[in-house]
């Protein structure tokens, strides 16, 4: 019934120079996502990454175990040293982010472009 | 508006992960038809999802034997929902998720279901059934919202 959740990564280099990892994720994102979320952040190569960027734009559905494995990324992110910021997220799950915290820990952007501009 | 007052819709959901979302189309049309803006209609979504998948997965532990109910009435200012399963209910309230203490570990990353209900309508209550069967959860969210 859950749509499943695809993942690509793309390496990008913002307008300051800085090269960004993104994480695009599509489809669901719920309990079942575990690989397609962690999995995929944690086949990265987490010594050259400095700069995360989630790309939400193609997911519609997030329930509370989807963002508990966010949360479990930033996790992992944070002992790594790195910044985690994220973008596309519908206004709602903009809010819900918001009222679990997430916020203090990944800054939210519209798009890739305002995200990209800001790293 | 008239047409959908005091109506009720029943849904029956299998006790399988991925049906909230089924809830939670119909509960969507039902709120859209009493003319609940666009973003009531998405906290409606979410709450209803997270109460049914509560049901599914510690009301009915994953047995599929066991459905999950959904009652949504459809009131004059307001829209009820009642997601009904054959557990033994659930505490009444859950504190707000603290993001320090998940991120140093400290604090299970999950269990923000109940936290993100609250948040979301306008009232919710959990009600245990007797003999540990048909406990419920009862969310409102009203058209107006703030009007008391």
């Amino acid at each position: 019934m859950q749509s499943e959740t695809k993942s690509h990564v793309d390496q990008l280099t913002s307008p300051a120079g800085h090269p960004v990892t993104v994480l695009r994720f599509e489809g669901d994102i719920a309990s079942t996502s575990k690989d397609a979320v962690l999995g995929a952040y944690q086949a990265l190569p987490k010594s050259a990454i400095k700069l995360v960027l989630l790309d939400f734009t193609k997911v519609d559905y997030i329930n509370s175990s989807g963002i508990a494995l966010v949360i479990q990324l930033l996790m992992e992110a944070t002992n790594a040293g790195q910044k985690v910021y994220a973008f596309g997220l519908s206004p709602h799950f903009t809010k819900v982010f918001t009222m679990v915290g997430i916020t203090k820990y990944a800054g939210l952007f519209p798009s890739q472009a305002e995200a990209m501009a800001a790293l | 508006m008239s047409e959908v007052k005091s109506t009720t819709v029943e849904v029956r959901l299998p006790s399988r992960m991925g049906f909230e979302k089924v809830a939670m189309s119909t509960a969507s049309a039902v709120a859209k038809l009493m003319g609940f803006p666009e973003d009531r209609v998405e906290d409606l979504k979410t709450a209803v999802a997270e109460a049914c998948i509560n049901a599914i997965e510690h009301g009915n532990r994953l047995n599929e034997k066991l459905s999950v109910g959904v009652v949504l009435s459809a009131l004059e200012d307001s829209l009820e929902v009642k997601v009904i399963d054959d557990g033994k209910g659930m505490s009444k309230h859950q504190a707000k998720p603290d993001i320090d203490r998940k991120m140093h570990g400290e604090e299970d990353p999950r269990g923000m279901g109940m936290f993100l209900i609250q948040a979301l309508v306008d009232e919710a209550e959990w009600v245990a059934g007797s003999g540990g069967k048909s406990s419920y959860v009862r969310l409102v969210i009203r058209l107006d919202k703030d009007a008391e």
